[in-house]
């Protein structure tokens, strides 16, 4: 299953729309585009990436995979998967 | 009685992964119930029956899918088995503390044509993060009947059934609220089903087969455009190429009815709770901390095994195995003396052999079904990513991985939870140098017979082996396969406490397999071993089996292994366990193991003892495994590039060993 690239986030285009991997922890975002392939975007809309969810970011190192949380339950994510969610960054810290 | 009044409805589970559905099946069904495999698939499937209030129900547990998409077999799976089979009644497990991201997959099944009984599990575990939900409130919103249930204490599972059973005698009173597309893409599905109606297979919803064309989805994109005239299929391209988005706005569109169905019946906390599981998780997905709980728990397991296990191991091996043997001899006093020997020390001498592993094998499975119970395993899966990715693996290999540890067979089947093909591999390949509990339970027999420390030499051993594989896999991934990175998706599920009795079922099911195993082809090899070892008459030294240890003796002489040793590592081909009973053949040590030590004790130096056990660490997986890895990858020519590179591996590993054992002095 490749993944098409054709689709890599361009943040420049739009500088209030972040990768998730831009969210330190317990900072919040709200989901605005996914980039990839159509199987991938399938994968993450079902499980509740849908452009309007609010996301809070657990854990985000500065390798590894990420740990969020949104519409109450906890999904990591590869850095490269994280890197295809566009959010943007929610006012004010939350826990 | 019974006959007159009964009738059978066929139920099929179906959920989430993480919403307890396992439990419930196996709460329904206990030890009446049947594993095995999706027919041309290689997705476990489980069956099962159950007997209430004179009905019998024939339940099917689905795989745990997020969706019915076709992003993978299980999805598809569920979805024919729905369409095609048309169960009775589809009982949807959901979870209340993730209510809105399982009922996701209710939406889904709405639209199908089979009457659906939401159960509404883990209602305490949401009460304890503050969520209430009302279940009358959410069954008016759905228009079907909701369930609340708590299925690790077995509560509302007597509902579940009544109401099964009247939606499967009533099925008009059925009616159910379908969810409805968003209104920026009514037209377009309205488009698209006029497109294609008159050419959907009978069994398939018009606006479903619709809409799962809209989402994208391949397989059944694949199945309707064949059927089109070719300007039908031009338009329905075309529409396609305009929606482009539609796969995440249909999504969206399920989300958002989702919303305005739960809204009601929810009463939720404010924000910013902090729940166990967040505390937990503060410590268990740490980048340090987690790993230091997860060697802590894998440690733990060791030390059980050791302390608890290996007693048990020899207490049946010294009481009931050489016990019965004893008594055949005498029984048998009569019968002709190949006979008493075949019985005495190639059957009963066999099984006790294989018997003596059930001790580890259960306190393995038992810690393994404890972890992923509870939800550790995940958190084990994330904290370990960061090692997985520099192989080419993700965090989700290390869970076949790490039940290689056990047995090596579940490991590469267990890698079917791999979306990745080339991840899949890799896993696949990796998984015979993860130590089994066999070989373990091999290093934990002979250790002590060349070593005063055999507890360092056995971690030193196991540490080598993971070494290994990290090198292996390290090269397989940069130099033969240059893998592609995976997609590394994973939902963390809750803490919660474990369920005995479904902790006790899949140690049981695991050993049955285990046992069905050994039982044929460990019995079969072990009885086999025996005769080559015994004809064409006379003594061991004069056997088959010593001809062709003889004819490797050159090899093993430079490792300071005699032929027997060879035989035994030979033996050791067919099932990892099989060497403890071979050398026992072969050593005519049946007083016991405390017996087999000691003449291995004289007739091994330390660094050929050390020889020995890292060539059998590393060796060729078992035939079981073979097998196994032929199934998953469905290639020879990867099997036997597995072979080859194991074997190459384990001789020098072992040459390596001795020559340095030697150096040592030893």
């Amino acid at each position: 299953m490749r993944l098409r690239t054709h689709h890599t986030p361009k943040p420049a285009r739009n500088d209030t729309l972040r990768p998730l991997t831009a969210l330190k922890g317990a900072e919040s975002g709200v989901v605005q585009e996914l980039h990839g392939g159509a199987c991938f975007r399938n994968r993450l809309a079902a499980l509740g990436f849908t452009p309007g969810v609010l996301i809070t970011m657990l854990q985000n190192r500065r390798h590894g995979p990420v740990l969020v949380t949104l519409r109450d339950t906890r999904i990591a994510l590869g850095r490269g998967e994280a890197h295809r969610i566009l959010v943007r960054p929610a006012q004010g810290k939350r826990c | 009685m019974l006959g007159q009044t009964s009738r059978r409805i066929r139920v099929a589970l179906v959920g989430q992964p993480n919403v307890g559905k396992s439990t419930v099946f196996n709460l329904l069904t206990g030890l009446n119930q049947h594993v095995g495999n999706w027919p041309g698939k290689t997705v476990e499937q489980k069956t099962g029956t159950c007997q209430f209030d004179e009905w019998s129900f024939d339940l099917v547990d689905l795989p745990g899918i997020y969706s019915l998409s076709a992003n993978s077999p299980e999805e598809v799976i569920t979805r024919e088995y729905i369409i095609r089979e048309k169960p009775d009644v589809v009982v949807a497990i959901v979870n209340a503390a993730a209510l809105e991201r399982s009922l996701y997959l209710v939406a889904e099944l709405l639209p199908l044509p089979a009457p659906i009984v939401v159960g509404l599990n883990m209602i305490d575990v949401a009460e304890q993060n503050g969520v209430k939900i009302e279940p009358h409130v959410l069954e008016a919103a759905l228009g079907v009947p909701v369930v609340p249930l708590i299925a690790t204490r077995g509560k509302g599972i007597r509902e579940l059934l009544e109401r099964a059973q009247d939606l499967a005698c009533e099925d008009d009173q059925y009616t159910p609220h379908i969810p409805d597309i968003r209104a920026d893409h009514r037209e377009v599905l309205e488009q698209l089903e006029a497109r294609i109606d008159g050419h959907v297979p009978a069994e398939y919803p018009l606006t479903w087969v619709a809409l799962k064309i809209l989402e994208g989805d391949k397989q059944i994109t694949e199945m309707i455009l064949p059927q089109l005239p070719q300007e039908g299929q031009r338009e329905v391209i075309k529409v396609l190429r305009q929606h482009e988005d539609a796969c995440v706005a249909v999504a969206s569109g399920r989300y958002e009815w989702i919303a305005r169905m739960v809204r009601a019946a929810v009463v939720r906390p404010r924000a910013g709770r902090i729940t166990l599981t967040d505390r937990l998780d503060r410590w268990a997905t740490h980048p340090l901390w987690g790993l230091v709980i997860l060697s802590g728990i894998l440690a733990v397991t060791f030390w059980l095994t050791y302390t608890v296990g290996s007693p048990l191991t020899e207490w049946l091996d010294s009481e009931v195995v050489s016990g019965l043997a004893t008594w055949v001899r005498s029984a048998l006093s009569f019968a002709p003396a190949w006979l008493v020997g075949l019985l005495a020390d190639g059957i009963i001498g066999s099984v006790g052999a294989v018997l003596s592993f059930f001790p580890i094998l259960i306190i393995f499975f038992a810690a393994l079904a404890v972890l992923e119970d509870v939800g550790y395993m995940a958190r084990a899966a994330y904290v370990m990513d960061r090692f997985m990715h520099l192989m080419g693996l993700h965090g989700r290999s290390f869970l076949p991985l790490f039940l290689g540890f056990g047995c090596n067979v579940p490991a590469v089947v267990g890698a079917r939870v791999i979306e990745s093909e080339r991840a899949r591999l890799l896993t696949i390949l990796l998984a015979p140098l993860v130590p089994c509990s066999a070989r373990m339970a091999v290093v934990a027999f002979l250790a002590p017979a060349f070593f005063r420390a055999p507890t360092v030499v056995a971690w030193g051993l196991l540490t080598l082996n993971l070494a290994v594989l990290g090198l292996l896999g390290l090269f397989l991934h940069r130099v033969v396969l240059r893998s592609e990175p995976a997609p590394f998706i994973m939902e963390l599920p809750l803490y919660h406490t474990p369920n005995w009795r479904s902790i006790a079922l899949i140690v049981w099911q695991n050993l049955l397999s285990f046992g069905r195993k050994a039982g044929t082809v460990i019995l079969m090899a072990s009885v086999a071993v025996w005769i080559l070892a015994t004809l064409p008459g006379g003594g061991i030294e004069t056997s088959w089996l010593a001809s062709l240890g003889r004819l490797l003796e050159p090899i093993g002489r430079q490792m300071g292994l005699d032929w027997r040793m060879m035989v035994a590592l030979l033996s050791g081909t067919v099932a990892k366990e099989n060497v403890i009973a071979t050398l026992g053949v072969l050593f005519g040590a049946s007083e016991g193991s405390s017996g087999l030590r000691a003449v291995l004790q004289t007739a091994l130096t330390p660094a050929a003892g050390l020889a020995f056990l890292v060539i059998q660490m590393l060796f060729i997986p078992c035939v079981g495994t073979v097998g196994a890895i032929r199934q998953e990858t469905n290639s020879w020519r990867w099997t036997a590039f597995s072979v080859l590179l194991l074997l190459t591996i384990a001789l020098l590993g072992g040459l390596l060993a001795f020559q340095a054992a030697r150096w040592l002095g030893w």
